[in-house]
């Protein structure tokens, strides 16, 4: 069996006060490839500082943490951000679209920080906006485009540079349940097609669509 | 990551708020404007200066004699100077102690009345001498070489002798006595251009002024062409008195670089002070916006962090987005400083001076007051971690 594209073990991360609050206490996670995994929990459980862990934005205190089997928690800070790079796609609730590019170079500054050729890298762009049914809105600025086509093209930028991990934080926070859906179709495809997803929400509608839900409280992880 | 996603990120940082940009620059736009008009204006005023000197004294040598035991300079020796290559014009002239102060009266009439005795200066001078002054004969004309070998009672007055001696024309022949010996005035010589303290002296040939005491030369004119004086300063002495040379003193024009590095230096100091502190202002304006445009950006700078960019690729974009801002101020305050220059060359009839170093160098020092500016919030934004800037 190929190595799990998340493996945690103790994963335990503290904030200094007095006494100090544990965010995590001990989790153990182990995510497969083409798994597609909601978080589910209510504000202030942990959600966020787990999320920003398996990002490689934020250190644990203590514990294990393998993606795609490298363990990322001794590795130096380049390091952790060269593998954020090329193998985690984040995408946010509020989109992080930059509001004077175009929506063609969101994209493509996917890819401005990796090792991946500049030759190719509009036709990359463009078939990553292909994936999530953009292509008519490659040239209009963020600023035009609705809720649910800002998210598909952060979605687009986050598959650029084909990730192991699809990090998605309340993906449809700012969406009507229309654009919801399509997300949430979007989702599924990509899953189809073999994509790791994990998505923090505290939506139903978005956890009841993920085949495995996870619930953290108080920092503690059960698996329902 | 490559450079030119860099610079397209940089640039792209800057054009996604144009009116700010532009703002930004416009401090460095002055500071810059303000050297490059203060170097150029210095450069162009310390060259017109010069330019001026050049016509009188630039081309203007003397040769002191010196008394000697036997004549270091004899009358004829003029002549070899005047075929020295460079020489305009040359003229020997004898002063003595015993007549500069001569009575000198026009007329022979005794009139309690009027005071007709003046004190003139009586000088002798070869034929050359208003070629070699620079000036014209207003009325008449000079000895020539003629009136020299007959030793013809003739006499030149300056404009003022003849003013003082109440000489106006010379249709009849007018005389002057000194002492005793009366003079034919044959001309009057004015508008000297140097040596003007003759326009007061009273001229005579070699052979008549002997009689004065002014037999040996004691000075000797020369004008040279532009440029020439420092050689012909070492040349006429050999020339004139081959052996002796040493004991004749010449007096050259002052080297012309001299007079201009004098010039600029005291423009200069002044408004350079001026230019850097407008710079300076410049640079805190940069430092100020880069600094409000970090926080303004903290979620982009968080986005790049997590699409891979590390801490220093994003410490790059921000030094070379006020790098560039820096540059274009250089670019636009060289270029309106050189507008300057020329306008006010064109407005006073200056030669404009440029130096083509200064306009390549002024976009490299807006650069560098950008860059600097640029540190601080370049670092602020490389320190900050992307958690806190996603948030």
């Amino acid at each position: 069996m190929s190595e799990p594209v998340i493996l945690l073990h103790d994963l335990t991360k503290e904030f200094p006060a007095d006494p100090p609050v544990q965010a995590l206490s001990a989790v153990n996670l182990r995510v497969e490839k083409a798994d597609y995994m909601a978080i589910v929990g209510p504000s202030g459980s942990g959600k966020s500082t787990l999320l920003n862990t398996l990002g490689l934005l934020d250190r644990p205190t203590s514990g294990s943490y393998r993606l795609d089997g490298l363990e990322t928690v001794s590795m130096k800070d380049n390091a952790r951000t060269t593998i954020r790079g090329s193998r985690i796609g984040f995408v946010f609730q509020s989109f992080h679209l930059l509001p004077h590019r175009s929506v063609l170079e969101n994209v493509m500054l996917a890819e401005v920080y990796g090792a991946a050729r500049r030759g190719g890298r509009r036709e990359r762009a463009m078939r990553a906006l292909e994936r999530v049914r953009l292509s008519h809105r490659v040239d209009f600025l963020p600023g035009r485009l609705s809720g649910g086509e800002r998210q598909r093209a952060a979605i687009a930028r986050a598959l650029m540079g084909e990730p192991s991990l699809l990090l998605c934080d309340e993906p449809t926070g700012n969406l009507d349940s229309k654009n919801t859906d399509a997300v949430l179709d979007l989702f599924d495809e990509l899953r189809a097609q073999g994509m790791t997803i994990v998505v923090i929400t505290h939506e139903n509608e978005v956890s009841d669509r993920a085949m495995r839900r996870v619930r953290i409280t108080d920092g503690v992880l059960t698996e329902e | 990551m490559h450079p030119r996603d860099l610079l397209n990120e940089a640039v792209a940082g800057l054009l996604a708020r144009p009116v700010r940009s532009a703002l930004t620059t416009l401090g460095t736009v002055l500071g810059i404007t303000t050297l490059v008009v203060t170097l150029g204006v210095a450069a162009t005023a310390g060259n017109q200066i010069v330019g001026r000197f050049d016509e009188l004294v630039a081309t203007s040598v003397t040769i002191e004699v010196p008394k000697h035991a036997f004549p270091l300079v004899d009358w004829a020796d003029v002549g070899r100077v005047t075929r020295l290559r460079g020489v305009a014009s040359a003229a020997a002239l004898a002063e003595a102690e015993q007549s500069a102060n001569l009575s000198v009266r026009s007329n022979d009439i005794v009139d309690p009345t009027r005071v007709v005795d003046q004190t003139l200066t009586v000088l002798a001078s070869d034929p050359g001498l208003p070629a070699a002054v620079k000036g014209r004969m207003i009325e008449g004309r000079y000895f020539d070489a003629g009136h020299v070998a007959r030793g013809d009672k003739v006499v030149v007055l300056g404009q003022h002798a003849a003013r003082l001696l109440g000489i106006t024309r010379l249709d009849r022949a007018p005389a002057v006595f000194i002492g005793t010996q009366a003079y034919t005035v044959i001309g009057v010589l004015g508008d000297l251009k140097r040596e003007k303290s003759l326009a007061g002296a009273v001229l005579l040939p070699p052979a008549v002024g002997k009689r004065y005491g002014l037999s040996t030369v004691t000075r000797v004119l020369v004008n040279t062409g532009l440029g020439a004086a420092g050689l012909i300063a070492e040349q006429a002495p050999v020339a004139l008195s081959p052996g002796n040379e040493a004991l004749l003193q010449v007096i050259s024009p002052p080297s012309p670089t001299r007079a201009r590095d004098a010039v600029e230096g005291d423009v200069n100091a002044l408004f350079l002070i001026l230019g850097l502190v407008s710079l300076v202002v410049g640079a805190v304006g940069i430092a100020n916006v880069t600094l409000v445009t970090v926080m303004e950006r903290i979620a982009e700078i968080g986005l790049r962090r997590a699409l891979g960019a590390a801490r220093r690729h994003i410490a790059a974009q921000f030094l070379l987005e006020s790098t560039l801002t820096g540059m274009t101020g250089g670019v636009i305050g060289a270029s309106g400083g050189i507008l300057v220059i020329v306008a006010v060359c064109a407005a006073k009839q200056w030669t404009p001076v440029l130096d083509v170093q200064l306009a390549a160098m002024a976009p490299v020092a807006g650069a560098l007051v950008g860059l600097l500016a640029g540190l601080y919030p370049a670092l602020r934004a490389a320190r900050m971690e992307p958690v806190t800037a996603l948030r």
